[in-house]
């Protein structure tokens, strides 16, 4: 495909914009020469974007079982709603008189997103979950500092984590303790127990964990982590589990962020924007980023900043739009629609599961919840073909792969979340190609280690784009 | 209640008994019993169809003011958004795909951000671009932390960048227990001989606003040798509209170059989402936070992009990460870049030449006409603040709002008024007169 800059040249341009109808006013020093921007008329413009648009697959295109990242269907009437002028032609410093549709949108939100969670507080600023995350620890570290506890520097974190867990401690100053997990996947108890003590900040958990299951130990887990002064993160990235099934605030965990982008349908826009909630119990709540939204006793909204307030991690009020989305889908769920939701993304995971037992081994092969991971490492020995390989097949017949390589504490991974907007064929479809792809390992496996074939470029070089970086054209 | 289910309850009892369970919730065996949720346990309202949910949430919206005119800028601009670019970016399949971690399948997205990095480079003059950060404020404390090492710890922040971006600096040091002195103002710009005075052998870096908070044109180039010649790294946050016209921040010498990428193609929306964008100097290339795209070749040899420089992100290093950033902001990279495109050398640079001249109109207007006096003497671009007593300004802002017109941003000392393209003579010319009535002239 040309790149944009290899197309159109001088004189290709839009109109645009009006002559000035005030005097012209120039800086005293400008920049040496006009930015070398493209120069393309409309036509151009808009067929190599179009051209662009041909060579992405998103969740509209087919089934995405990309496990921890909750690819669902993304419900049109929220984008719909988001795109209301009333809510893009709104500037983020208007007075609060001017804005109370906006800051409705928020209360209303956090309200459904506490009762979901567990949680008594909430705020929409965090962009993102690792941003989440970097806001939950930063109120885990005010919080010990306000009692005179400085002294709690580690936070805790299982190796089979998602790589922002331990990356967002080290941003938020702690040092981290990775701790290995049992056999079963699960949180290794006594090695917890070990691991606390006068220094520990806290614990980041998620549950269901990485690998798909349900820690049953998980009252046990957070009452350690408080018997020793700690408190307890909650990664959201598993929550389209347990939505309304059972709560993290019910589990013991004082601090959450949620993944609006995965569990509360909105889209991923091929990377962002996302929007990660930090939501507390009332124990931090005075520590949260300000401005939140107060109710008065007349029913009117206002931003208000919290007593001992860490300070805003964000501009303005976080993703707006995107909070809009999820309340789109809040409101049209409701109280019976939020767990049927999460029962039917588990319900169809263990089907997807029971499906391809057949020609694929589980990490660990028991009922999962909303995703589980095989284990190609048996395959591999066999056939010599990876998992990687195996996606890379997986490519060639139109569906996204899953998950690879994580978790990191399964070697051949491939993690598999279907999610609950998939249908009963969709599933058994799935199945049966990765049928396919299980007898070409054993037939031909020098045709996976060559998949893709079918896809506007095959392998790419990745060791020569991190060796000799190309990042910009020239 | 609304659904997004596909699944049919006799289809559901078929999956159920292949799986060798007898209902739902027997799927959630390994769930302690007394922490399930029991009915009438989760306070929600009822589910809603889709007429409901629209007709619910288009009230909402029409809670809020759309102001017809819009005089307020200070840090969320509402500028011309080309019809091209709304198209582009609704594209379903741009907004419902992940990362692109399988690069066969996602090489739209992977070449528009290569476009997108390209065109931020070309409009700030470094040498390299990341595929983006959630927002300008932590774009700029994601750049204080690059610029720090073991000797070099301090992170200095000139007094007049907007409050929310320092505010986002002073969190992001708690989290890495850095310390940031604000270098004071002096008339509407950052003191050059307070910076002088205050950086020391342990200062990190510097961080400037171009133009600043107030709307002032710093002298950035002096600044920031400054603080070169304190051994300290030379941040700008800029506004990208007027880069197009102002001296690069590589021209002015810049290590780092972020801002607030909102007033390329993205609509005010109360704040979000907006785009941080980064770039720096090659020598800085190894500690840009977030994903950043390269060229690449396939086996046979064909030109494609793939996420690179992987070696950095928490995916591999975890806590060792020059940052914990996954999710960024890509969609509206893409708006941005469309915007670029779409605007070209000429149009983003005559953007800029309208912004400022009918800023220099509103300012020229309400000093002669309304008497409203200017705060400081300097150059400005298109921003400014206009002296007033408290009061003065409420009241100005509230005949503004009566006639539908956003007045400018209460500041301390006055008001903080901001004119782009999007603003017409008449338009200005029927906010002076109010404000003139107001202010007894």
């Amino acid at each position: 495909m040309k790149l944009i800059f290899e197309q159109g040249g001088a004189g290709h341009c839009l109109s645009l914009l009006p002559e000035c109808d005030v005097p012209v006013v120039r800086p005293s020093k400008v920049r040496a020469e006009k930015a070398p921007l493209p120069q393309v008329s409309e036509t151009e413009l808009v067929r190599h974007y179009r051209t662009l648009s041909k060579q992405v697959y998103g969740v509209n295109d087919g089934v995405y079982p990309l496990g921890s990242c909750t690819m669902k269907y993304n419900p049109k009437i929220n984008e719909d709603m988001a795109a209301l002028p009333g809510f893009t032609d709104v500037h983020p410093l208007q007075p609060d008189h001017t804005v109370q549709g906006c800051l409705g949108v928020l209360k209303e939100a956090e309200t459904a997103l506490c009762s979901i969670t567990g949680m008594d507080r909430m705020t929409m600023q965090p962009a993102a979950g690792a941003h989440g995350e970097f806001t939950g620890l930063l109120l885990i570290k005010a919080y010990h500092r306000s009692r005179g506890d400085a002294a709690r520097t580690k936070i805790i974190v299982p190796d089979s984590a998602h790589g922002t867990n331990p990356a967002s401690a080290a941003m938020a100053g702690f040092t981290v303790v990775n701790i290995p997990s049992g056999p079963d996947g699960c949180v290794d108890v006594e090695a917890l127990r070990k691991a606390v003590g006068p220094d520990t900040a806290g614990l980041m958990l998620t549950n269901p964990n990485t690998v798909g299951i349900f820690d049953k130990n998980i009252l046990e887990i957070t009452e350690i982590v408080h018997a020793a002064g700690g408190q307890c993160y909650y990664d959201g990235a598993n929550l389209n589990a347990v939505m309304g099934v059972v709560r993290p605030g019910d589990m013991g965990f004082d601090v959450i962020h949620l993944n609006l982008h995965k569990t509360f349908s909105t889209p991923h826009g091929g990377g962002g924007p996302g929007s990660g909630p930090v939501g507390c119990k009332a124990h931090l709540a005075q520590f949260l980023p300000g401005p939140v939204v107060e109710a008065a006793g007349d029913g009117s909204l206002s931003l208000v900043q919290p007593e001992q307030s860490i300070g805003r991690v964000r501009t303005f009020q976080g993703n707006f739009l995107v909070a809009v989305r999820a309340l789109c889908y809040l409101k049209t769920l409701g109280r019976e629609g939020i767990p049927d939701a999460s029962k039917h993304a588990v319900l169809n995971a263990n089907y997807l599961m029971h499906l391809m037992k057949a020609d694929y081994d589980m990490a660990y092969d028991v009922t999962c919840m909303h995703e589980f991971v095989m284990d190609l490492g048996h395959m591999k020995h066999e056939t010599g073909v990876s998992a990687m390989d195996i996606a890379k097949g997986l490519l060639d017949l139109g569906i996204h792969p899953p998950t690879m390589y994580f978790p990191l504490i399964v070697h051949e991974a491939l993690m598999v979340e279907p999610t609950e907007t998939e249908s009963k064929e969709t599933l058994e479809e799935v199945a049966a190609i990765f049928h396919q792809l299980a007898v070409t390992a054993h037939t031909d496996p020098e045709a996976l280690h060559n998949a893709p074939s079918k896809t506007p470029v095959s392998r790419l070089d990745e060791v020569a784009a991190a060796r000799h970086p190309i990042l910009r054209w020239s | 209640m609304g659904r997004y289910v596909p699944i049919t309850p006799s289809e559901e009892r078929e999956m159920l008994s292949a799986i060798g369970v007898d209902s739902l919730e027997a799927l959630y065996e390994s769930v302690p019993h007394d922490m399930l949720l029991k009915d009438g346990d989760l306070d929600l309202p009822a589910g809603k169809c889709e007429l409901e949910v629209r007709a619910d949430v288009t009230n909402l919206a029409e809670q809020n003011t759309r102001f017809r005119t819009v005089l307020r800028g200070a840090g969320a601009y509402r500028h011309f958004i080309p019809a091209a670019v709304g198209s582009v970016v609704r594209r379903e399949e741009l907004v419902t795909a992940y990362t692109p971690y399988q690069p066969e399948i996602s090489q739209g997205i992977l070449q528009s951000i290569f476009e997108y990095q390209t065109m931020i480079c070309q409009l700030t003059g470094m040498d390299v671009s990341n595929a983006s950060v959630y927002d300008g404020a932590t774009a700029a404390a994601e750049a204080t932390a690059m610029c720090k090492d073991r000797k070099r710890v301090k992170v200095y922040v000139s007094a007049c960048v907007h409050p929310q971006v320092l505010e986002v600096v002073k969190t992001y040091s708690f989290g890495s227990n850095t310390d940031v002195i604000v270098v004071p103002a002096k008339d509407g710009r950052t003191d050059a001989e307070a910076l002088t005075g205050l950086l020391g052998a342990d200062a990190a870096c510097f961080l400037l606003q171009q133009p600043n908070y107030f709307g002032q044109v710093e002298n950035a180039e002096a600044l920031g040798a400054i603080a070169h010649a304190a051994g300290a790294k030379f941040i700008m946050s800029v506004n990208p509209i007027a880069a197009a016209l102002l001296p690069t921040p590589a021209e002015c010498g810049a290590d780092v170059a972020v801002g607030e990428g909102q007033p390329l193609g993205m609509p005010l929306s109360f704040g979000g989402p907006y785009l941080g964008f980064m770039a720096a100097t090659n020598a800085m290339l190894r500690k840009l936070p977030g994903r950043i795209v390269g060229q690449t070749e396939d086996r046979e040899g064909r030109r494609g992009y793939v996420l690179t420089l992987s070696a950095r992100e928490q995916h591999i290093r975890r806590e060792k990460a020059s940052s914990n950033i996954c999710s960024n902001e890509a969609l509206c990279a893409l708006t941005a870049a469309v915007y670029m495109a779409a605007m070209g050398p000429d149009g983003m640079e005559q953007a800029a030449s309208l912004c400022t001249s009918k800023a220099h109109y509103l300012a020229s207007q309400l000093q002669s006409e309304a008497k409203l006096p200017l705060l400081y003497e300097g150059e400005f671009f298109h921003e400014f603040v206009t002296a007033c007593k408290p009061e003065t300004a409420q009241a100005i802002l509230d005949a503004l709002e009566a006639k539908g017109i956003l007045g400018g941003q209460p500041v301390e000392g006055g008001l903080l008024w901001c004119a782009t393209e999007l603003v017409t003579k008449t338009e200005m010319d029927q906010a002076i007169s109010i404000v003139k009535e107001v202010c007894g002239q």
